[in-house]
């Protein structure tokens, strides 16, 4: 059984190396051999799945070494693979989704002339993401990351002839390498602490450690799971992420790259249980970003921008839960595989309606869609309703527990979190509500005839079904989940649970969250339903303004970081010219200087020759009698 | 008489010489100078000679007046095809190395 766990890499990689490097003559079944290795992957992983399911739960972990990849002394790196409940999970989710999406892919690019090219890169994406959620250790772990990276920057970039699009691979490209540069010093500090970095002995290991060494360790693992996972202060790249083509968008940066960080943070959760300092940076940063996300979701006319900030809100729950230790990881991961499903769905959807109106992005041009597109309707409508967690539905459970075990974090802290847990779902179905309203109800608000005219349609069954399958994931996924906490049972092993005791009952916490939902939509149904939606944006208040503007994140950036690296560069310059270049230049200027003067002597007049030599000897028949006489 | 009012003369025929080589332009007239700062020399290397009682500086006033004669048909020799090219004399107008 332990072969598989290669293959379950092998697939897609071999997918990437035949597709890119391939050539034209894979054009037209390209990108059925993709989705065939996607799927593949997805096979070997229900496969293993089954029989991870026939053994005991401690038994469970399974581990495949591959190859030693650097041997240095006593520096081992191996490529070695770990497959526990968690990583399980992910390849689930991954391998899933992801073949879906292919599938979907499939006819949403059908008019691309670089589709293969596409299919190459998306399966690139899947060995890089399985890579990173398999690996034994932190440096095979860096490995993967560095992968969805690059996948990311070429899947945002696909479109490379729009400016917006190549500007948007290079953001989110040079965002997340400040990230990566924090998880590069996490592992550096892992080797010096713990002279390996394989998952086992580090995370075994923590006692021996310093506490101020395991802050430092968590707060660097945090700084690379805020820049893969776009929370604060490193969230300003995926909204213009939403450059990319839209199943990108919905896999890498909505279901599966984004989550990453959950991963990196859950894994380590050793590493951060030691460390409460660094525990509550975390929570800090996943309800900053749970409400700064949402309040950029709010202000967005762009679907997929709106959907982003939606993104960028939902990960904050599942990095606040992290943070809050054995009582929130299983949720984290919990909200991440719905979040997956129902996100993933919600982009597809958002595809779906762009594909039946020319590519148009902007809501205030929708309105009144679902009589042209049922089943996108009512996909995105099922998506809908588990992302505000309308009860029963997937995102009801997982983010019910979320907001409960930040209750349950005790004190100040868990009611400042809780309270801001709850904020966060009132505003989620604020402006999810809003993005319904405005792309499936009220008038239609398009142009019908004329050069600008649409023609709404619904999509080919190649895409509609992965919505379809993806909706009965999003509805049903939350009781599968919550039956018997079957889900948190299956985690248990990794993750070591604890039940957080919230300073209310259950129910109180659960009426609140639907009292939270029920004001979120009726604030979005009476401002969008009721009245009617002007087709060109008002000029709003000055927090619409600031959040249409991602709340000056881009300002922000600008001017603390873009400007003083300007001037620092211009600096540097200046100084090369000046200073480097100067002295150069000034020693050959002086010598060459030196020498015109010198060339006048030589006039080519034979008696000034003459008087030279003539003064020379001279002076010397001088200093020879003035010697003599001295 | 005392020999060093040779040498007085002597200095005083190379100082001449010397003057002339600096002053004048004409070629011939250089040429003549230069003549006499050799002979200047010829004269004091003979005083000397007489001097010191042995015949060295005689010597080596035969060889001067040989290499002399030797310069004298080189120096001659350019001057005359230096004059059939340029129809002039004058030292100022060979500043150039080619024509």
């Amino acid at each position: 059984m332990e072969a598989l766990i290669g293959l379950l890499v092998g697939a897609p990689l071999l997918g990437a190396a035949v597709l890119l490097c391939g050539g034209r003559r894979l054009d037209r079944t390209g990108h059925w051999l993709g989705t065939a290795l996607a799927a593949a992957s997805f096979v070997i992983g229900l496969i293993l799945f089954i029989d991870m399911l026939g053994r005991e739960a401690e038994q469970r972990a399974m581990h495949q070494h591959l190859f030693s990849w650097i041997p240095v002394a006593d520096f081992r790196a191996d490529v070695a693979f770990q497959l526990d409940q968690l990583s399980m999970t992910f390849v689930l989710l991954i391998t899933g989704v992801g073949t879906l999406i292919h599938l979907y892919s499939v006819g949403y690019m059908e008019h691309d002339e670089r589709r293969r090219r596409f299919f190459g890169y998306l399966n690139l994406f899947l060995a890089a993401m399985l890579l990173l959620v398999l690996a034994d250790n932190y440096l095979l772990l860096y490995f993967g990351w560095e992968g969805v990276g690059l996948a990311s920057y070429l899947l945002i970039g696909f479109w490379q002839h729009k400016t917006s699009a190549a500007t948007a691979s290079k953001k989110a490209f040079l965002v997340n390498r400040v990230g990566d540069i924090g998880l590069a010093i996490a592992v550096m500090l892992m080797f010096t602490t713990f002279g390996t970095f394989t998952f086992g002995p580090v995370l075994e290991s923590t006692g021996a450690a310093g506490e101020g060494k395991l802050t430092a360790i968590g707060l660097m693992l945090l700084l690379a799971a805020c820049g893969k996972s776009a929370q604060v202060p490193l969230q300003s790249w995926l909204g213009d992420a939403m450059e990319g083509p839209t199943p990108v968008s919905a896999l890498i940066h909505a279901a599966t790259m984004v989550t990453a960080g959950i991963y990196l943070v859950v894994r380590s959760g050793a590493i951060f249980n030691a460390s409460p300092d660094a525990q509550l940076v975390v929570v800090t940063v996943g309800a900053v970003t749970l409400l700064y996300g949402a309040i950029v979701g709010c202000a967005k006319d762009d679907i997929k921008k709106a959907l982003a900030g939606s993104t960028m809100s939902q990960i904050g729950y599942m990095m606040l839960a992290a943070g809050l230790g054995p009582i929130g990881y299983a949720f984290a991961i919990m909200h991440l595989v719905t979040h997956g499903f129902f996100k993933a769905g919600l982009f597809l959807g958002a595809g779906s309606v762009m594909h039946g109106m020319n590519d148009d992005v902007d809501m205030r041009k929708y309105g009144g869609l679902r009589k042209y597109m049922p089943v996108t309707f009512v996909t995105f409508g099922l998506g809908y309703l588990a992302i505000i967690g309308f009860p029963g539905l997937s995102g009801f459970f997982s983010k019910d527990m979320i907001i409960e075990a930040a209750f349950a974090k005790g004190g100040a802290q868990g009611w400042i979190l809780g309270s801001c847990a709850l904020l966060g779902a009132a505003i989620t179905a604020y402006y999810m509500t809003r993005v319904m309203i405005l792309t499936f109800f009220g008038p239609e608000r398009w142009s019908k005839e004329g050069p600008d005219a649409r023609h709404p349609h619904e999509s080919p069954k190649s895409m509609t079904i992965p919505m379809i399958v993806l909706a009965v994931g999003s509805v049903g996924a939350g009781f599968v989940f919550d039956l018997n906490e079957s889900f948190v049972h299956w985690l248990e092993p990794v993750t070591a649970l604890e039940h957080g005791h919230p300073p209310m009952s259950a129910m109180t916490i659960t009426a609140g969250t639907v009292v939270a939902l029920l004001i979120g939509v009726g604030t979005a149904w009476a401002q969008y339903g009721r009245r009617p939606v002007p087709v060109q944006a008002p000029r709003g208040s000055l927090l619409t303004r600031a959040a249409r503007r991602d709340l000056l994140q881009d300002d922000f950036n600008h001017v603390v970081l873009v400007k003083p690296g300007e001037y620092l560069t211009r600096g540097l310059v200046y100084l090369d010219h000046k200073v480097v270049d100067g002295f150069v230049n000034g020693t050959a200027a002086s010598f060459g200087g030196l020498s015109g003067r010198m060339r006048r002597v030589q006039n080519g007049f034979v008696r000034s020759y003459a008087v030279s030599m003539f003064g020379g000897a001279v002076l010397l028949l001088a200093a020879t009698l003035l010697m003599r006489a001295v | 008489m005392n020999p060093v009012n040779y040498l007085y003369l002597a200095a005083l025929l190379f100082a001449i010489g010397a003057s002339g080589v600096l002053v004048r332009r004409n070629a011939i007239v250089l040429f003549m100078s230069v003549e006499l700062m050799l002979n200047a020399c010829n004269l004091a290397l003979v005083t000397f000679s007489r001097m010191h009682g042995n015949l060295d500086g005689q010597i080596v006033a035969f060889f001067t007046m040989v290499v002399a004669a030797a310069e004298v048909v080189v120096g001659l020799a350019i001057i005359v095809s230096f004059f059939r090219s340029r129809h002039s004399a004058s030292v100022d107008d060979a500043s150039l190395m080619k024509l």
